[in-house]
């Protein structure tokens, strides 16, 4: 390091009065999205927890397998089975994505390189949804092929084309990428990692415990609309008696997450920061 | 140029800022003073639009800081060493903020560089020192080259080199007529930094003045007397007015110049070995000027449990 620094050289601004664009924004986010290791730890964790667990469950299938067992078996959603282990690695990122940033201080350097709170965070969750989509379909197409390659030994496998297995395998990615806007939203609204986690992990886990405790008459809504139960039916290849249809129950579980985003959003303004 | 008008902010029941005026003019250090827990930062994040007054306004360059078209370019703020991700590079740290307002990718090295940091800018910010992330945060500060700076107390936890090479930078921006903006605790540090100095206690304003005015009018000067007679001269002095402390062969006099002490000493035919005029330490000074206004107070008298 140098002891001293007189002269302080300055660069020519080219352009003075352009504003800051959303490709300024958007590029930005990318950068810290992409240069901090828990992004790679938790899209690892994800894919080892999917291919490992497609890997073991259609291998066990296999060996123990009897033709009596195909009657009402889905295939596609037994292989990915692992989704329900990456939605809670890629969700913490989501909520990490945020909350890191007030946790370090950082979110002071942000928010005075760029004033207009609500588009930054905005476009940080975009970038952050973007990414998960892309990861999502990654981890959804792979461990389809890996696992129907190994169900076919026994001819237990299921194709693409059959009816309903490719909005399953779709679906998958798009699950995970709307799971990721729930954590990305209770995380710009709580603000603290722990208490965005325990909120995720709340929102996705505790209405199906709570459940018993509602009175008769509300309870098949309260089934039907909690947003894991509401998620998860694009997941079956065949539609399930009582519950919303595969795109519904998506659709659902993404307004739950934009409404979330939209209320923190609303208060970020409004907040010191 | 900054420019803070009957600026308040309220957190719950305790008023942090205080119907707070005054402006920061370019090409001078202004320093921005007072004890901890005067108001300094919130005033900073106010500026810098993170906290909303609750009373009064802001303006940098004459616009509120979220009217500016692209903040960097115009104001570079080091608020906390460690306002960064710590598993981020130094590089990627400036990246990401240089991205966000436009700023090429060469400025990056150029600040690494001007900072001292470009060695060490592949290492993740979270193993650097406090010193090293001092002078990460004032590179993020110059990377839009900005016309107004303000630095969030950026001597604490730095060594002396580090202290100078901050002094340095400080006073060579300024000189280049930029908007030097500088909070600290330490008097004694602004002293040798800042050409101006605004001063604050619990929020409200003390002092608005130059650095030199403000010690001259602020500290206590008194007159250091050695005499064999130190009785004798104490009761002549306290008869003329002044106040006077007694050693076994000194005195500190105060209320009286050099002077007339030396005068009222030959009226009485007293020997008079030494008679120097002295002004009270900075810090002296400072804590006088906010002594009203100190939040956490510790009484310097030590008893004897018995």
């Amino acid at each position: 390091m140098s002891a001293t620094t007189t002269a302080v050289p300055g660069y020519v601004d080219t352009d003075p009065y352009r504003t800051i664009g959303l490709t300024n924004v958007v590029r930005s986010e990318w950068t810290k999205l992409r240069t901090v290791r828990s992004t790679y730890w938790t899209a690892i964790a994800a894919a080892l927890a999917t291919i490992g667990i497609a890997v073991l469950g259609a291998t066990q299938y296999v060996r123990t397998f009897n033709p009596s067992n195909l009657e009402g078996f889905d295939a596609a959603n037994f292989i990915l089975q692992g989704l329900y282990v990456a939605q809670i690695a890629l969700g913490a990122l989501g909520v990490l994505t945020v909350t890191g940033e007030y946790a370090t201080g950082m979110i002071r350097t942000t928010l005075t390189a760029v004033p207009q709170r609500r588009e930054v965070i905005a476009l940080k969750g975009l970038v952050y949804l973007v990414a998960m989509v892309i990861v999502g379909e990654v981890l959804a197409f792979s461990t389809f092929g890996i696992g129907e390659a190994i169900l076919h030994l026994k001819h237990a496998g299921v194709s693409l084309s059959d009816p309903g297995v490719l909005r399953v395998v779709v679906g998958g990615g798009l699950y995970l990428a709307s799971v990721g806007l729930l954590a990305f939203a209770l995380g710009t609204l709580v603000r603290r990692t722990a208490g965005a986690l325990a909120s995720f992990f709340g929102v996705l886990f505790l209405p199906s415990a709570l459940i018993d405790l509602l009175p008769n008459s509300w309870r098949a809504d309260a089934i039907k609309f909690a947003p894991a139960n509401a998620g998860t039916q694009i997941l079956n290849t065949h539609r399930v008696h009582d519950m919303l249809g595969p795109w519904q129950g998506l659709g659902t579980l993404t307004l739950y997450g934009l409404v979330i985003l939209l209320g923190a959003l609303f208060l970020l303004g409004r907040r010191d920061a | 140029m900054i420019e803070v008008r009957d600026l308040s902010k309220r957190f719950g029941s305790t008023l942090a800022v205080d119907h707070l005026s005054f402006s920061v003019l370019p090409g001078v250090v202004t320093g921005f003073l007072g004890p901890n827990g005067s108001g300094k930062s919130t005033t900073m994040r106010m500026i810098l639009g993170l906290d909303r007054p609750s009373k009064g306004a802001t303006t940098v360059n004459g616009r509120p800081y979220g009217e500016i078209r692209r903040p960097l370019h115009e104001v570079g703020a080091l608020l906390d060493a460690k306002a960064m991700h710590g598993g981020r590079s130094a590089y990627n740290h400036l990246l990401c903020v240089a991205q966000s307002n436009g700023i090429p990718r060469r400025r990056v090295g150029e600040c690494l560089e001007l900072v001292g940091l470009e060695t060490v800018g592949r290492k993740r910010a979270r193993t650097y020192s406090l010193g090293m992330g001092q002078r990460l945060g004032i590179a993020t500060a110059l990377l839009g080259d900005p016309q107004v700076l303000m630095f969030d107390e950026p001597i604490n936890g730095l060594d002396p080199e580090g202290i100078l090479w901050i002094r340095t930078l400080l006073r060579s921006l300024a000189a280049q007529g930029r908007t030097v903006f500088v909070s600290s605790h330490l008097m004694s540090e602004m002293a040798l930094t800042a050409d101006h100095l605004v001063v604050i206690g619990r929020g409200r304003l003390i002092a608005d003045s130059s650095t030199t005015d403000l010690i001259a009018r602020s500290s206590q000067g008194y007159v250091h007397v050695r005499t064999p007679d130190v009785e004798g001269l104490a009761r002549r002095l306290r008869t003329a007015g002044a106040l006077v402390d007694t050693d076994v062969d000194t005195m500190r006099v105060t209320g009286l110049d050099c002077a007339a002490v030396g005068e009222l000493a030959a009226l009485d035919h007293i020997v008079l070995h030494e008679l120097t005029p002295r002004s009270a330490s900075l810090e002296e000074a400072f804590m006088e000027l906010t002594r009203e206004s100190v939040d956490y107070r510790t009484d310097v008298t030590v008893g004897i449990a018995s």
